[in-house]
């Protein structure tokens, strides 16, 4: 999930980052929070009552929220959602940094949360009973924000990969369904000759989906060891991505429109970008953004690095975490708990959102829904297929929105010029590991 | 073409002969080619994302997707979108319309105050460190306001009053550019004898100033008024820095929050909305400019001719 970002912004946010990182340097001695909090504690908390600030855009949330407040009179929940995305970080960085206004509850996807749990930014939630939840999630999530026996926050939603594909348009051309990436290419060189203002998808650099691809082909670029990193992208799994994706570019085959913006939704409904390739949430941006392609569309199994292999990955999603200076951190965890792991997941799933719990992905009312979007297709059993196979020992950088935020500036210039993916991806590589030296990260090669 | 047929103005320009310049009336100007062409691409320029904007904001969302950008969709939504802005997330575009005439307001019309005083004291006062406050306001016209907006943050984080709408104000309240456009109209637009004669008749400095240069200025208060209306109205990025809460947000924000929505899963895609807030931002400017243009335009033009 990238969005372009604007120079401004990228650069408040690394003035930001510096900030973070010389504040977590000279006030890292409250290590206090170590002690654990009993159920009771939090019960007595929630009796007495107190106002909590979230800074969650997840729409669901609202209803969450509301619920809550009734469940517990004595809670005042302000939530604050018009932020996302980048700015939401640059808040949320900014709020840290000057030790001020900071929220009690915010949302922060699974790339992101690295840069905040290593700066000590966010609190442990293990002591308040968040390490006992480990079995309710699938790997991936878990994984995501889980580090030894440090729980950085809990799973709100999740991005098992699945393929999305414009039926109409694939019938219309008689092209299959691919199942694996070599068919993918061949569909994306049949479909662009058959109507040359038609492409098999979008891609003009995007980090998130470059991430999300390697992690699928079984790339593991990132090595993360405490202060500890490693950053390579010379494996057999990049390899892979990079042959398939190096044709698709060579050739003119992806639709020269960034991800996110009018022209891509406009692109999703005209049939001129063909497939997508990204996270179970896409049914619910599908339905308000592409509200005329209803029925169009389909979901199907990712295609495959190699033939039968069930291999998934992760696209975005993400956790509500309790930053380290929230004020009122009983609430705040009681908050997250009944969100993510109590009755609020219910609620998140019944109005669209995609869940991280076992629990409910497995739930055959879950599994049996119909979307009508996708013509009534049963469109979560991929889905929770897709969640089962992701592989949990993928790990992004403590820095992965800077990383991300200069990828276009290098893997980008592949999409544009004649740079090579493979050099790309090395000067990505490089850029991180320097980034990462300056950050006082020990480099291993 | 009506305007080929006038000379071309390198035909008249032959060296060494200068002939009789031709005189021009307001009613018959010089027709020039070039010009004119320049101009149409100027409008074209600024007219189309404007007839874009009208346009759309006629749409749906689904309209939006499947219809081309400089026509109509088959779905006419206009009046659909402009109550659905107003209502959306409980009216929230009321609050931040409301909020933006709170920093426009005190904002641009405090900016403007203090650049009339200003620039009438630097204008018709002796007093020494003239030059070196000069020199200062000369220096601030040239440090873009995006290139402060750091270190003002910072400031006022440390001072407690970020995510207040003091926050905004205050900072707009310094306008460099508005002081020495009211500093160079005070020099021009007032005559020394006027006052001197007023300070004869035993006027205090405070009358002298309201009942005697306050009125002369007027065509070049309009002006700052306008530009920091316009600079306030528009500004994004000190707010965006500074606000957290979506309560005080202004509508540029506001829109470019909505419009972010787009970007994030599970988010509601709201461009109509967001076009027809766009719309409906730009009007009272629109207003103001029409207004108050008569005033504007004679005070461009004062001093430029010596009666």
């Amino acid at each position: 999930m990238r969005r372009t970002t604007s120079r401004i912004l990228r650069g408040i946010a690394l003035v930001s980052t510096l900030a973070l990182g010389v504040t977590a340097c000279g006030g890292s001695d409250d290590d206090s929070d170590t002690k654990a909090v009993s159920a009771g504690d939090i019960q007595a908390a929630l009796d007495k009552g107190g106002d909590i600030t979230v800074w969650a855009w997840e729409p669901t949330l609202k209803t969450v929220a509301a619920d809550f407040q009734k469940k517990y009179p004595k809670v005042k929940v302000n939530l604050v959602s018009e932020r996302s995305g980048d700015k939401h970080y640059t808040a949320l960085s900014n709020a840290i940094s000057a030790g001020k206004g900071v929220p009690d509850v915010a949302q922060v996807e699974y790339f992101a949360l690295g840069q905040y749990s290593l700066t000590k930014g966010l609190t442990d939630l293990a002591p308040y009973g968040a390490d006992k939840l480990a079995s309710k999630y699938t790997p991936g999530p878990w994984n995501a924000v889980s580090d030894g026996d440090k729980v950085y926050g809990l799973p709100m939603d999740s991005g098992p990969m699945a393929l999305f594909y414009n039926k109409t348009v694939f019938d219309k051309y008689k092209i299959a369904v691919p199942t694996t990436w070599d068919e993918y290419l061949d569909a994306a060189r049949k479909l662009h000759k058959a109507d040359p203002k038609a492409y098999i998808t979008s891609d003009l650099g995007d980090a998130g989906l470059t991430t999300s691809l390697l992690w699928q082909a079984g790339s593991r670029p990132y090595k993360v060891d405490g202060t500890k990193l490693g950053v390579n992208f010379d494996d057999a799994g990049a390899k892979k991505y990079e042959t398939v994706w190096q044709q698709l570019i060579s050739e003119k085959l992806l639709a020269p429109v960034n991800g996110w913006t009018d022209d891509w939704y406009k692109g999703l409904g005209d049939g001129t970008i063909a497939t997508l390739a990204t996270g179970a949430w896409m049914p619910a941006n599908f339905a308000t953004g592409v509200p005329n392609a209803k029925g169009q569309w389909r979901a199907a199994p990712m295609p495959a690095w190699t033939k039968g292999d069930k291999a998934s990955a992760e696209n975005g999603g993400s956790s509500l975490a309790v930053p380290t200076l929230a004020k009122n951190k009983e609430l705040a965890y009681a908050f997250t708990e009944y969100a993510n792991s109590g009755a609020g997941v219910a609620t998140r799933i019944s109005e669209g959102a995609f869940p991280a719990t076992k629990a409910e992905l497995e739930s055959p009312a879950f599994q049996s829904k119909k979307f009508d979007y996708f013509d009534g297709q049963e469109a979560n059993k991929i889905f929770a297929d897709s969640a089962a196979n992701v592989a949990s020992d993928w790990s992004y950088l403590p820095f992965q929105p800077y990383a991300n935020s200069i990828f276009n500036d290098t893997v980008g210039k592949a999409y544009v010029s004649g740079t090579k993916l493979a050099d790309g991806l090395k000067a990505w590589q490089d850029a991180s590991v320097k980034y990462g030296e300056e950050q006082g990260f020990t480099i291993q090669k | 073409m009506s305007t080929s047929v006038t000379a071309s103005p390198a035909k008249s320009a032959a060296p060494g002969l200068r002939t009789p310049r031709k005189k021009h009336t307001p009613g018959k100007p010089k027709r020039n080619v070039l010009l004119t062409v320049l101009m149409a691409l100027m409008v074209l320029y600024t007219v189309v994302p404007l007839i874009w904007l009208i346009i759309n904001s006629t749409k749906t969302q689904a309209g939006l997707a499947d219809s081309n950008g400089l026509w109509f969709a088959h779905d006419f939504a206009l009046w659909d979108n402009v109550r659905d802005t107003f209502t959306y997330h409980d009216g929230i575009f009321g609050r931040w319309l409301l909020n933006t005439l709170l920093y426009v307001g005190l904002g641009a019309g405090g900016a403007t105050l203090l650049a009339v005083l200003g620039g009438y004291a630097l204008a018709k006062f002796q007093f020494p460190g003239r030059r070196a406050v000069f020199a200062v306001v000369i220096g601030a016209v040239a440090v873009p306001g995006t290139a402060l907006a750091v270190p003002t943050f910072l400031m006022f984080s440390k001072m407690g009053l970020t995510d207040t709408p003091s926050a905004v104000i205050i900072p707009s309240l310094v306008s460099p550019f508005g002081l020495y456009l009211m500093w160079v109209f005070a020099a021009e637009a007032i005559p020394t004898e006027l006052l001197e004669a007023a300070r004869m008749d035993g006027a205090s400095e405070v009358r002298t100033f309201f009942q005697v240069a306050l009125p002369l200025l007027a065509p070049g208060i309009v002006t700052v008024l306008l530009f920091t209306t316009v600079a306030t109205w528009n500004n994004y990025f000190l707010p965006l820095i500074m606000l957290k809460d979506p309560d005080w947000y202004p509508l540029t924000l506001g829109l470019s929050a909505w419009s972010s929505q787009a970007q994030t899963i599970g988010g509601d895609v709201i461009f109509n909305l967001v076009i027809t807030g766009s719309l409906l931002t730009i009007l009272p400017l629109i207003a103001a400019f029409l207004f108050l243009q008569k005033h504007w335009q004679s005070g461009l033009a004062a001093g430029s001719v010596k009666e």
